[in-house]
């Protein structure tokens, strides 16, 4: 177990090391001057231009700049905003929370409804049902989200009323942070209507980040419990005359199950491009909003520390979900280490 | 001499009918699924609309008609006649919507040539020299794979500028990962079956091997993968023309289209559901189209 994570850990190295040279080029690949870009000023004097170019370390050679930059960053040091003069890891983790309770929230829809239909569609399969099921998630796993996004706030927000068509809370509150997550926060603040405000807000965003892993889910869990279900020890269980739960929920599913968690573990990337869209179309105050506004903003130290930070966090959640895997299926395990 | 030609011809018509074999057997599995044809009989439908634009779209996209700005859509009438209304500006919805799937299919048929052709060249030389040029490769494409594909189209368009040039060059590079995995692990399989090591005995040189003797057997997962990704290069090509790094109005792009008219969506719905509505059938066209492909060409699904 032990080869095994390090294994796994030592497989990351190198892709940091890309990552960084990534973002770390960005800024040098930018049209145009890139101490004009990174200092946000206009017009500037020969002698400020040289000031600036020394404090930015551009007078360096590349390889030291590149060395100085991983070095900052293994020490939380992710730049500092043009914008906001504040350093980015700060706005970054301030804004984090949001996404994550919107992420979470999508991907719990997304497991609850997921599942339990693709299992269903196995179930029942070659039946109307099976494919109504499977036509509606290919419909969702082609959909433009941010164009459903639009749709259901024109539907429900526009003509029905019943929804808000932005933002997290209702102005009328103002609840203190303390987690960030304001679900959790509304809750801690105990003002009535807070806590329901908030569930109010996140209805629609939930439902337009939820569907593509939706999709998937239900696909993947599908075509998982397909493949089970063909095995020699179901039709056992089967033959032993187990009740029909017994078989599909106990000895199915469970075998089922490394294959979903895995789907379930990839989709994090697939979120944090979703959350890009959605946030931007419900100004949810979070990560893909941040971005989308640091890149019309021109402020590209946050978007070069935000690139790496969302890199790292995805390769985080994939090192856990290799290391779960591993755990839940020893033969993997053991060929690997 | 000629007996030498008539032996060409011969093994060349012999090729020709293997061939006709081969696309007879793959059409029989394709079209027993009916899904899958309607996706592809739609398909055609749009390449269809997107080469006839001039002739069938009913207005010029770019013209705008001041009397009728936001008009709904009506059919009929004696004035401001328009079938999926107006926009802001007055201009056709309709014909904007028709001129706007070249934009599209031509973007998503560019992402998928250019991460063909070089996803397959750096796939075929991973597999064919191993080593460091592999591991170099491969850690590359790690790396491009560890960014969400928006988010590295996004950093990509603002180093090259928005426009729908860029941002079909900037889908590509996200995609290629894809394809150079694809291509290294079914390369890496081919290479140690017996006809590969029977064509080198025969003395074969090093680009005979990778790309004539081997890559043919590689195609068919390839070709499953180029669909699905016309289908999200679509996608993405309009998502980054809503967030405005794409396509630039007045291009008729319909992610571009849904942006211009985010602001009327409450007052105007039908400028933003049109748009929607065909992005949704097209990218679903090429999915269902996909999912048949993937079923006649990969002997594993057959029949599951």
């Amino acid at each position: 177990m032990f080869v095994f994570v390090l294994n796994r850990i030592a497989l990351l190295i190198p892709i940091f090391f890309g990552v960084t040279l990534v973002s770390f080029g960005f800024i040098r690949m930018l049209p145009g001057d890139p101490v004009a870009a990174l200092a946000g000023e206009r017009d500037m004097t020969p002698e400020r231009h040289a000031e600036m170019m020394a404090k930015l370390g551009l007078d360096k050679p590349a390889w030291q700049q590149y060395l100085d930059y991983v070095w900052n960053l293994l020490h939380g040091d992710f730049g500092t905003s043009v914008l906001t003069n504040r350093p980015i890891l700060d706005e970054f983790m301030e804004l984090f929370p949001a996404t994550i309770e919107l992420g979470v929230a999508a991907m719990t829809l997304a497991i609850i409804i997921g599942v339990p239909i693709g299992i269903f569609a196995a179930v029942k399969r070659g039946t109307i049902y099976d494919q109504g099921i499977m036509g509606l998630s290919l419909v969702g796993y082609s959909m433009p989200i941010f164009w459903w996004g639009l749709l259901l706030i024109i539907l429900f927000s526009g003509t029905w009323g019943l929804t808000p068509i932005s933002g997290r809370i209702s102005f009328l509150f103002d609840v203190p942070t303390v987690t960030g997550f304001l679900l959790i926060d509304a809750l801690l603040y105990g003002e009535e209507g807070a806590f329901a405000s908030a569930m109010h807000h996140m209805i629609l965003p939930t439902i337009v980040l939820g569907t593509i892993p939706l999709a998937i889910i239900a696909r993947q869990t599908r075509s998982a419990m397909l493949e089970v279900l063909s095995e020699d020890y179901v039709r056992t269980a089967r033959a032993k005359g187990l009740s029909p739960l017994r078989v599909y929920g106990l000895h199915a599913l469970r075998n089922a199950m490394i294959t979903v968690i895995t789907v379930i573990g990839l989709q994090v990337g697939t979120l944090m491009a979703g959350a890009i869209l959605t946030e931007t179309i419900f100004s949810w105050p979070g990560i893909g909003k941040w971005i989308i506004f640091s890149v019309f903003s021109r402020d590209y130290y946050a978007v070069q520390g935000g690139l790496v930070l969302i890199a790292m966090i995805i390769m985080s959640v994939n090192l856990i979900v290799d290391l779960l895997y591993g755990l839940i299926n020893p033969r993997i395990l053991h060929t690997n280490s | 001499m000629s007996d030498n030609a008539a032996g060409s011809v011969a093994v060349g018509t012999q090729q020709s009918s293997m061939l006709r074999q081969n696309l007879k057997e793959f059409w029989y599995y394709f079209s027993e699924s009916k899904t899958a044809v309607i996706g592809l009989a739609f398909l055609v439908g749009i390449i269809l609309m997107a080469l006839t634009a001039d002739i069938i779209a009913p207005h010029d996209p770019t013209v705008q008609y001041r009397d009728c700005l936001e008009q709904p859509p009506t059919l009929g009438a004696d004035k401001c006649n328009f079938a999926f209304g107006t926009d802001y500006a007055g201009r056709d919805m309709l014909s904007r919507i028709i001129y706007g799937t070249r934009l599209s299919l031509v973007a998503g048929g560019m992402v998928v040539i250019l991460c063909l052709s070089i996803g397959i060249v750096f796939g075929v030389v991973a597999g064919y020299f191993r080593g460091w040029v592999d591991i170099v490769i491969m850690r590359i494409m790690d790396t491009i794979l560890s960014v969400p594909g928006l988010l590295m189209a996004l950093v990509l368009v603002a180093i090259l500028g928005p426009g729908l040039l860029n941002a079909m060059i900037a889908i590509s590079i996200t995609y290629l990962p894809h394809f150079v995995r694809l291509t290294r692990s079914s390369y890496i399989i081919e290479s140690s079956k017996e006809y590969v090591i029977a064509s080198r005995v025969a003395g074969a040189g090093k680009f005979r091997i990778m790309f004539i003797t081997i890559l043919p057997n590689c195609m068919a997962p390839l070709i499953v993968q180029a669909t699905l990704s016309f289908s999200t290069a679509i996608l993405d090509t309009a998502a980054l023309g809503f967030l405005g790094m794409g396509a630039q109005p007045p291009a008729p792009e319909w992610g571009t289209l849904i942006a211009e008219n985010r602001d009327l969506m409450l007052s105007a719905p039908w400028t933003v559901t049109f748009p929607g509505l065909a992005i949704l059938l097209a990218v679903l066209a090429i999915n269902l189209m996909g999912d048949g492909l993937r079923d006649a060409l990969d002997p594993k699904m057959k029949r599951s």
